[in-house]
């Protein structure tokens, strides 16, 4: 076993599957000669050649839009975008058409296509390369999506994303990218697309978190444990869309206490979902208002600010404090 | 560096083989054989009819809103006459009869406009995809079949069709773009009907023409009278021809009329008048195509009349088999169908409780 990075293990996932199957195609922005400006698809185009890393010109609509035919032909392309911020110019490729043409056609034609893209703040960049827009995604009906925490799981996320037969939306927490390594097992692993992890058993309070903000939760959770005694369950979503409320409402039963930790937008963020869900299946074992600790509803400030907007183990255990106190 | 110019050896074909006035151009006749020109004229003919009925369904209110396609029958019939059975169509949704010619059936156009998800469904020997109604969208996917054909060495080829409209949206510039870096085996077919709703042809670009757009993608670009079938089905063959010998895509423009409404929603005298409709009624291209059949000698009058009376009974038949499943019922667990490959959980959630909603409203519907 290779210890790696999360950009190291998507290379991995991404070489194994075209080495398996060569209807797997990776387009778009300087995939191809500069292996992505992130360096996921560094090496793809010496071993496969051009027609497998593509490099295509600078259109996020027609590059998801071209993946829509390469899917329905027979193909599994994977899309880069360059970054989710740039997304939005082929969000109507991704809602008018991957995720409807199986209903749409009777089930004739299928869009067994993955789109990835670096999201998430914490790395010091540019306006619009720092957000989190997945509820966008996961609000699309006929979409998944998936958000790994890290190398390990991203690599077996991306495996089974592309070998999903249905549109996979996949954002990768860049401010993770790099930020640490694991073991990564050189065989194929894979995970289901709709099941999310408990990462760290606890019994006063359940924290649900995922991408890039698993650790800063962990973190939290270390230090409840170490200065006041208090254990926290922590689960990773890992699929925000189709979303896997089991895991996180049997926790609740058992702790009576909740807080929900994301990077994105407070209001009509993922962690509404979730606490809706507490409400709907678990809500006569809760004890205390849950806690959302997400960023706010503002623009994401450019990175002289960044760290008062991005959740941080220091605001999550105090919210974690605050819901103990009922 | 001084100033300087430079020259691009650039120039668009503009293509009329037969005219309104009954002109042919034998130089230019594309030779269709004996069996292909009267079931070219039957599928117009139905095209026509079937439009007509459609819209007086619509109006009596049996079905619900439809684009209508009279006027442009030339334009995408003389196009798709061009594919093999196996070559890919990309349609948008004024595209009637070229799917009448690609296999669709007419019932399913009536189920399919009085909102039955079911009608759209598509056979696994057809290489045509669904309807496509946000303009422009669906050219990209045209381009990601071509890459395909070519990635994986097929004799195919795919054909889009879209309006005077789409050339302005981002879609089709990049789609075009793509098409040419990429050299792949596509024919952009643009029937270019004057309007996209109330905005005329003018107001929807300065070029001169929509094909010339394709020259700043150096890819082909042709206009042709697109009210005459023996010109657009001889610039889309060769466009076809190429696109399969690995000449790359090209861009056609039919030069036609959307005689009717944008959709049965649609009001055009607000925005043009009859007098112009008229001058386009005389370019009509079934009569100009009849003409030409009649010439031939494959057509006369005594077969037209026959064919008439065929086309009412094919019909007639198939409003009557539609509007029996018009009457059922149909399947509200259907919302639930082709979502997922596999459903996933919380949809299986939501379905079981609408399952219990309708048996309760059954229940409470048997006790008044």
């Amino acid at each position: 076993m290779a210890k790696m990075t999360m950009v190291q293990a998507l290379n991995l996932a991404l070489r194994q599957r075209m080495e398996a199957d060569d209807s797997v195609i990776v387009l778009g922005e300087d995939v191809g000669r500069d292996g992505g400006v992130f360096r996921v698809t560094d090496g793809l185009i010496d071993q496969f050649g051009e027609n497998r890393s593509v490099d295509t010109p600078l259109a996020e609509s027609a590059i998801v839009g071209m993946g829509i035919g390469m899917a329905v032909f027979g193909l599994r392309p994977v899309c880069e975008m360059q970054f989710s911020g740039f997304s939005y110019q082929a969000f109507h490729q991704i809602e008018s058409h991957a995720a409807r043409l199986r209903r749409r056609s009777r089930g004739r034609f299928t869009v067994p296509m993955v789109v990835r893209a670096p999201y998430g703040g914490g790395v010091r960049a540019l306006e619009h390369h720092s957000e989190s827009r997945e509820a966008f995604y996961a609000h699309i009906p006929g979409l998944k999506m998936v958000i790994p925490s890290g190398p390990r799981n991203a690599r077996a996320l991306l495996v089974s994303a592309i070998e999903d037969p249905d549109p996979v939306i996949f954002f990768e927490p860049k401010a993770v990218y790099r930020a640490f390594r694991e073991e990564v097992p050189e065989a194929e692993e894979r995970l289901p697309l709709s099941r999310s992890q408990l990462v760290r058993e606890g019994r006063h309070v359940t924290l649900v978190a995922y991408g890039a903000m698993v650790r800063p939760t962990l973190e939290a959770a270390d230090q409840l444990q170490a200065h006041s005694g208090i254990e926290a369950e922590v689960i990773d979503l890992l699929t925000i869309s189709p979303i896997d409320d089991e895991l996180f409402t049997a926790s609740v039963k058992k702790t009576g206490h909740a807080v929900v930790v994301h990077e994105a937008p407070k209001s009509f963020g993922p962690g509404a979902e979730i606490i809706a869900r507490m409400m709907e299946k678990s809500f006569y074992y809760l004890e205390a208002p849950i806690i959302r600790v997400t960023g706010y509803d503002t623009m994401f400030p450019l990175f002289a600010r960044e760290q008062w907007y991005l959740p941080n183990a220091r605001r999550i255990a105090r919210a974690v404090q605050e819901t103990l106190k009922h | 560096m001084p100033k300087s110019e430079l020259e691009l050896p650039y120039r668009i074909e503009v293509l009329s083989v037969l005219d309104e006035t009954g002109h042919l151009d034998q130089a230019l006749e594309p030779e269709l054989t004996p069996e292909m020109l009267p079931r070219l004229h039957r599928t117009m003919l139905l095209g026509r009819r079937f439009d007509e009925r459609m819209l007086s369904l619509q109006r009596q209110g049996r079905i619900g809103t439809f684009p209508p396609i009279k006027g442009q029958e030339a334009s995408q019939l003389g196009a798709v006459a061009a594919l093999e059975a196996n070559d890919w169509m990309v349609p948008c949704f004024r595209e009637m009869v070229a799917q009448l010619w690609r296999g669709a059936r007419l019932e399913n156009f009536l189920l399919y406009y009085a909102g039955f998800d079911e009608a759209v469904a598509i056979g696994a020997e057809q290489h045509d995809l669904p309807v496509s109604i946000p303009v422009a969208s669906q050219l990209p996917h045209a381009v990601g079949l071509a890459w395909s054909i070519k990635y994986r060495n097929q004799p195919q080829v795919a054909m889009t069709f879209f309006g005077d409209g789409a050339t302005s949206e981002g879609d089709f510039h990049e789609a075009l773009n793509f098409a040419s870096v990429f050299q792949l085996p596509v024919v952009f077919v643009c029937q270019n009907n004057q309007w996209a709703i109330s905005i005329p042809r003018h107001r929807q670009t300065h070029s001169r023409t929509l094909a010339q757009k394709a020259l700043a993608y150096d890819m082909p670009g042709i206009q042709v009278d697109g009210n005459d079938l023996l010109a657009v089905f001889r610039a889309a063959r060769e466009a076809v021809e190429r696109a399969r010998g690995g000449g790359g895509p090209t861009l056609i423009e039919c030069v036609t009329y959307r005689m009717s409404v944008h959709t049965t929603a649609d009001d055009p005298s607000r925005y043009r008048t009859d007098a112009e409709v008229e001058e386009w009624v005389k370019r009509d291209p079934l009569e100009r195509f009849q003409r030409y059949c009649i010439d031939k000698g494959v057509l006369d009058q005594t077969r037209i009349e026959q064919l008439e009376q065929e086309i009412a009974a094919e019909i007639q038949e198939a409003v009557g088999r539609a509007e029996a499943k018009m009457k059922q019922e149909p399947d509200p667990m259907d919302l639930f169908e082709h979502m997922y490959d596999q459903l996933p959980r919380t949809l299986v959630e939501q379905r079981e409780a609408f399952t219990r909603q309708l048996a309760a409203e059954r229940e409470e519907a048997r006790h008044g």
